[in-house]
């Protein structure tokens, strides 16, 4: 296991991957299909989401595994192989990215909630300990527990990911702008709220995927940055809202269009830099052209 | 008497449940709207009474939800204190002295997994009174078919989280249409907009709970 904090203290600013979910449909995976059984049916198509990344010049890539968890993996009945299939993902990954590259193995949410009675803690942390033993195992240099929105299931994550000495635990959560323009998850929970309390749980880099694009993102930054001065933020922004034409659904932020916004991240205090849904090598092209002036 | 009527009014938008129940905790320890509703029809109120202030409380929290005072943790506690109501209601719907407003089924589109937004959708417009058929997640467009053929008088809502199934939705709409052209179809999902909406040729787009209720209210039978 490589340390990512240790590197950024080097490079100053590290670039992430794209998109893996929508890159996936693209290489034919049909809605309904469980993403994380192509670990092991589709292996080569995976490997070449994570190859496109690395040939893209990213410093780190993620794995195959959003929805690794056994609540989620349950409705495709394959909980029992929580463990198999984030260590095949791990795996894929590890290859792309050789020894030199990071690996982070994605952890998303279990989709089930605490305060309905719908799991208990020790369930969901149980859970979290398989899927992140599996990542371990395959070989990632860290666990990325992202697109959060309750602080109760990522405290748990973060305490299992903890539980193996050395891990590295990066945790990122995902917010909208509400009526009167502030950033909440869908649960409530502000970016000032969120950088407190995960931090108290011991995240080594926080920040916020997904959302409505770079723009926001700028804003959203600055808010955690100013909460914390020292924790490095990771960023994983979508390519625009989606926008729906003609049967099928595009990110219409383009990698000339997204470009501009990079340097405003980093004055923001952004330290790593990635893409969420509908971003494409591209994108990460055009963030590594960035970055490099800040280098 | 009206009094119970509002605290069980108050007890729906703050979430109370009952007694036992630590949430809200500036409410802990009072009865909620499990108790007060026992009360309510032991005392003789008229139960239709009753259900017509609890969906005012469902009015007030789903608009508080509109405006992102509150978020979905409470609105998921104001449904829960609403189930706790209907499970005392649900015999006078039996025999009738109880109307809903109407039938709705909803579910999440073929392909799709996410479950939490069609779930808030469900339980506002049970808590608004309307008869509900939740018909779950990854729902085929022969299921909904079926559904229909056994409630010709609902109306269909369609819920979808990835942009990948939006595609689905678009279909599943297409074929109820087909089959079913009086239907009333209502779409709602993160991807979405009311331009997408319209282009799928559903009759109606949610962008939350509370307007997915408005949209139904243009057809209550009970009123």
């Amino acid at each position: 296991m490589k340390s990512i904090v240790k590197a950024l203290k080097e490079k100053k600013i590290l670039v992430s991957d794209g998109a893996w979910g929508t890159f996936l449909h693209k290489s034919g995976l049909e809605p309904g299909e469980c993403p994380e059984l192509w670990n092991i049916t589709n292996r080569e198509k995976v490997l070449n989401v994570a190859q496109s990344y690395i040939d893209a010049g990213a410093d780190l890539i993620l794995t195959n595994s959003f929805g690794g968890s056994p609540q989620k993996l349950k409705h495709y009945e394959l909980a029992e192989r929580t463990y198999e299939l984030n260590k095949a993902a791990a795996e894929i990954s590890r290859e792309a990215a050789g020894d030199d590259k990071f690996v982070l193995g994605s952890v998303g949410p279990t989709g089930v909630m605490l305060m309905m009675g719908e799991v208990s803690e020790d369930e969901l942390l149980e859970g979290f300990r398989v899927q992140i033993k599996g990542l371990c195992d395959g070989g990632i240099d860290a666990v990325c527990i992202e697109t959060m929105s309750d602080l109760s299931e990522a405290v748990l994550a973060i305490k299992a990911a903890k539980e193996i000495p050395g891990l590295e635990v990066i945790c990122t959560f995902t917010f909208e702008q509400t009526m009167s323009g502030d950033y909440k998850t869908m649960m409530g929970i502000a970016p000032e709220e969120m950088t407190a309390a995960i931090i108290r749980a011991g995240a080594d880099i926080i920040g916020a995927n997904c959302g409505n694009g770079f723009d926001q993102m700028v804003e959203i930054v600055s808010k955690i940055r100013n909460t914390d001065g020292n924790i490095p933020i990771l960023v994983h922004a979508n390519a625009g809202k989606p926008v729906y034409a003609d049967g099928i659904t595009i990110f219409p932020e383009t990698p000339e269009e997204m470009s501009p916004k990079i340097s405003k991240l980093i004055d923001a205090g952004a330290n790593i830099i990635g893409g969420c849904c509908g971003t494409t090598p591209g994108h990460i092209k055009a963030i590594v052209k960035e970055v490099s002036r800040y280098r | 008497m009206s009094e119970l009527l509002d605290k069980i009014e108050y007890c729906i938008e703050r979430g109370k449940v009952d007694k036992v129940s630590p949430y809200p905790p500036d409410l802990r320890g009072q009865d909620g709207s499990d108790e007060l509703t026992k009360i309510a029809l032991e005392s003789g109120m008229n139960p239709a009474d009753i259900l017509e202030s609890c969906n005012k409380g469902m009015l007030k929290i789903g608009e508080k939800f509109s405006r992102n005072e509150v978020f979905v943790p409470e609105l998921l506690m104001a449904a829960k204190a609403m189930k706790a109501v209907m499970a005392h209601l649900k015999p006078y719907f039996q025999t009738g002295s109880v109307k809903a407003k109407g039938k709705f089924v909803i579910g999440t589109v073929a392909g799709d997994l996410h479950d939490i937004g069609k779930n808030l959708v469900s339980m506002v417009a049970e808590g608004s009174g309307w008869e509900v058929h939740d018909l779950g997640v990854d729902v085929k467009p022969v299921k909904f078919l079926d559904t229909i053929k056994n409630n010709p008088d609902c109306i269909v809502g369609l819920s979808a989280l990835l942009t990948t199934t939006m595609e689905n939705m678009a279909k599943t709409v297409q074929e109820i249409k087909k089959q079913y052209p009086g239907i009333r179809i209502l779409v709602g999902g993160a991807p979405l907009t009311k331009d997408a909406a319209e282009k799928m040729g559903a009759d109606g787009y949610a962008h939350d709970p509370q307007s997915a209720v408005e949209f139904l209210a243009k057809f209550n039978k009970a009123s």
